[in-house]
């Protein structure tokens, strides 16, 4: 069906065999997310609600609990910069591989990475860069984009993922056994481990009181990252503070049930600063960088609830549009709902590029229901979508049917009543003939039930006599 | 909101929905007699029209306000206003004070939505009923409406439904998946959208119930639009008719 709306574009057109993928495996997490939580917890929504609240009270206070994690990092030996944006993260992670004298940099998984475009700058700059989580790897191989914040290629199969492999002379043939491609992609990686002179991770929380980072994933690639080299870099979104280490137990719980249905992320580390002198491993440098990108001014605006996120996907996950659509449907880092709400802010001057991806909701809800802070999803598309009209973006209301004569209408109980009269025309006319564009985009598959205007309140005049006679 | 903060009592008036007052006249009728039948007396008011919702979903909020004015003026908030549809309760909760946040007459609206209930939720929580007489013999799918998410409709709904005699509630896959309706949603993503309602349809009616119930028209309005271009009618209901039926039924036995 035309449309004039890209998502929904996006969504008729893509091949079946991604749309199964994605909703096969959206579907699982949702279960899995479900039944984890419910075995663990009595009243797994007041968990939910508490983690809303820290992290809320964080954000009404992020400069304290900010300067304090900064403090701490500072005594545990850490060096902390400060990013306003993109370009200035990406150039003081340049810096800091030239004063090493580095040339050569492993990733951790990191979505703040991917936000920046890290990979393409550092290559630029004659710098390698290798993503060694599995599926951000094979992204970074087809030079293509995660569509999923937390499984980054769900939208492929194994058939793709060995054709891909075998185009990168990852291993001597073509081969889509899942157990040769891991075991592939392992001793390629393995390798580059050792080779890298810099290991960059992302952070999932820090605590202000102890300075400490927790970091989890699944494959322990954060671990090797910052195992085999003298520099550790750790990437940060500013909101990613947490006031205590208390309040990180409360999260982790939530991060991994929500994410993957597992009662804890197979790898959760916790990371103080760098190598202390009687330890006899780890990296002798650490610098953390604080990144800003738009933070600062969302946490000022009527949208900074979605700086409570942790990134745990399962608001994609469930999104009946996601699930159609796919992430890549979404052209941003962030697909789904968190990304509906939070591309078109992260966009900055972009923000109309963006501004049609609030419409990509039914407003149903579900993902303020699974969201593991409580995030009032469907209220911040509504808020992108006033905005939107208030700016006079065109492309956030393209296709949407013009709402100002129907005010009218609906605010003149005599002009209502007329019309409730005159619609009766609408049962004789076929609506595919009406050229009204919403009514054609509705009755393509779809019909109108018949039009029965004023027919109860008749009833009603009629059963009221009755009554009183 | 707490039960206590809401406004209660028989006296009630009915905010028909405009989708009632447009196509679905059966619903708004049977609301009046449920409503009868548990010793309401129920009074329309003339001037109603819609309340709002539309535009609100659309961004427009500037055309929402002059619709919520009209509503507002046309209810008296010292009654209860009983909607038959989860999604209008819903906007009156919580989509009139994000509506209103910066104006000043925000006050005058929300004395309006503590008024405010949905059917079944008024039946359970505003009156107390804590079982439906009569008789209804069916194998029903009913919808979990999407709005109904945080209010106590949904609950109510199957409380009652499921006390009716003859009354087969069946369960479903995937029941938190929405209908694909969402308003404008559905005109401006009609691909999705349909694609949203197909799968819907095939999950109510994986267990070939008899009716599939709902709280709200505009899910079934997208429903059974799809079912019936398809070729496959649905046997809707709305809980109102079912309860209403069940009534029926029972005086007849
Ligand atoms: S918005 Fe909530 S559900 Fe979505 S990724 Fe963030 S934390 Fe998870």
């Amino acid at each position: 069906m035309k449309t004039k709306q890209p998502i929904d574009a996006f969504a008729r057109d893509l091949p079946r065999e991604v749309r199964e993928s994605v909703y096969v495996s959206s579907k699982a997490k949702y279960d899995k997310r479900l039944d984890s939580l419910n075995q663990s917890y009595t009243a797994p929504d007041s968990i939910r609600k508490l983690a809303g609240q820290i992290k809320q009270h964080t954000l009404e206070n992020l400069p304290t609990y900010l300067g304090s994690a900064v403090e701490q990092l500072e005594k545990n030996g850490a060096k902390v910069h400060f990013a306003k944006d993109g370009q200035e993260a990406n150039e003081t992670i340049l810096e800091i591989m030239r004063g090493v004298g580095a040339t050569k940099l492993i990733k951790s998984k990191s979505m703040v990475s991917e936000e920046i475009h890290l990979n393409p700058f550092l290559e630029k700059h004659g710098c390698e860069s290798i993503e060694s989580d599995l599926g951000e790897f094979i992204v970074q191989l087809d030079n293509d984009m995660p569509s999923h914040i937390v499984t980054p290629i769900v939208h492929k199969n194994r058939k793709q993922i060995a054709t891909t492999f075998q185009k990168a002379g990852i291993g001597e043939d073509y081969n889509d056994d899942p157990q040769t491609i891991t075991r592939r992609a392992r001793s390629f990686l393995r390798q580059k481990y050792i080779e890298a002179e810099v290991g960059l991770t992302g952070g999932n929380f820090v605590s202000a009181e102890s300075g400490r980072i927790a970091l989890v994933t699944n494959e322990g690639n954060a671990r090797f990252s910052i195992s085999a080299n003298k520099t550790h870099i750790a990437l940060i979104g500013i909101e990613k503070v947490v006031p205590s280490d208390k309040d990180m137990a409360v999260l982790l719980n939530l991060l991994a049930r929500s994410a993957t249905g597992q009662q804890l992320t197979v790898y959760t580390q916790f990371i103080n600063g760098p190598k202390a002198a009687k330890q006899p491993d780890g990296p002798e440098n650490m610098h953390v960088i604080f990144l800003d990108n738009e933070r600062s001014n969302i946490l000022g605006s009527e949208f900074k609830e979605i700086l409570r996120c942790i990134r745990c996907g399962a608001c994609l996950n469930v999104c009946p549009i996601y699930r159609q659509s796919s992430g890549h449907a979404y052209r941003a880092v962030y697909p789904g709902p968190v990304g509906a709400v939070l591309s078109p802010l992260l966009a900055g001057k972009k923000y109309p590029d963006y501004a049609d991806l609030p419409k990509a909701s039914s407003l149903c809800g579900a993902c303020n229901e699974v969201c593991p802070v409580d995030i009032p999803l469907p209220e911040l598309l509504l808020r992108h979508r006033n905005k939107a009209k208030q700016e006079g973006i065109k492309k956030a209301s393209a296709g949407t049917p013009s709402m100002a004569g129907w005010s009218v209408l609906c605010s003149s109980p005599a002009m209502w009543k007329t019309s409730l009269r005159a619609g009766k025309a609408m049962d004789y006319i076929s609506l595919n003939l009406i050229p009204v564009p919403a009514v054609q985009a509705w009755a393509k598959e779809r019909t109108l039930p018949p039009f029965r205007g004023g027919k109860f309140r008749q009833w009603f005049k009629e059963h009221k006599r009755n009554k009183e006679a | 909101m707490s039960q206590t903060e809401r406004t209660t009592g028989t006296q009630v008036q009915l905010m028909m929905t405009c989708l009632c007052d447009t196509f679905f006249d059966s619903v708004a009728q049977a609301t009046v007699e449920v409503l009868e039948h548990v010793g309401c007396n129920v009074e329309v008011p003339e001037a109603q029209t819609c309340c709002g919702q539309p535009a609100f979903n659309s961004g427009d909020w500037d055309s929402t306000r002059k619709v919520v004015r009209h509503t507002c003026k046309t209810f008296d908030a010292r009654k209860p206003t009983i909607l038959p549809s989860g999604s209008c309760a819903h906007m009156v909760a919580h989509g009139y004070d994000l509506a209103f946040e910066k104006e000043d007459d925000l006050g005058e609206v929300q004395t309006f939505s503590k008024s405010v209930w949905e059917l079944c939720d008024f039946l359970v929580n505003g009156l107390g009923v804590e079982r439906w007489p009569g008789r209804f013999d069916a194998k029903i799918s009913l919808h979990r409406s999407c709005h109904t998410r945080g209010t106590q409709t949904y609950q109510s709904a199957v409380k009652l439904l499921s006390s009716i005699e003859g009354v087969e509630l069946v369960e479903f896959d995937e029941s938190e998946q929405c209908c694909g309706f969402g308003g404008t949603f559905s005109v401006a993503y009609p691909n999705t959208s349909v694609s949203m309602g197909k799968l819907k349809i095939e999950m109510l009616t994986a267990s070939k119930p008899d009716i599939v119930g709902a709280v709200d028209m505009a899910c079934m309005m997208h429903l059974s639009g799809i079912a019936q271009k398809q070729g496959r009618p649905l046997n809707k209901l709305h809980v109102a008719e079912i309860l209403m039926k069940a009534l029926r039924n029972g005086q007849k036995q």
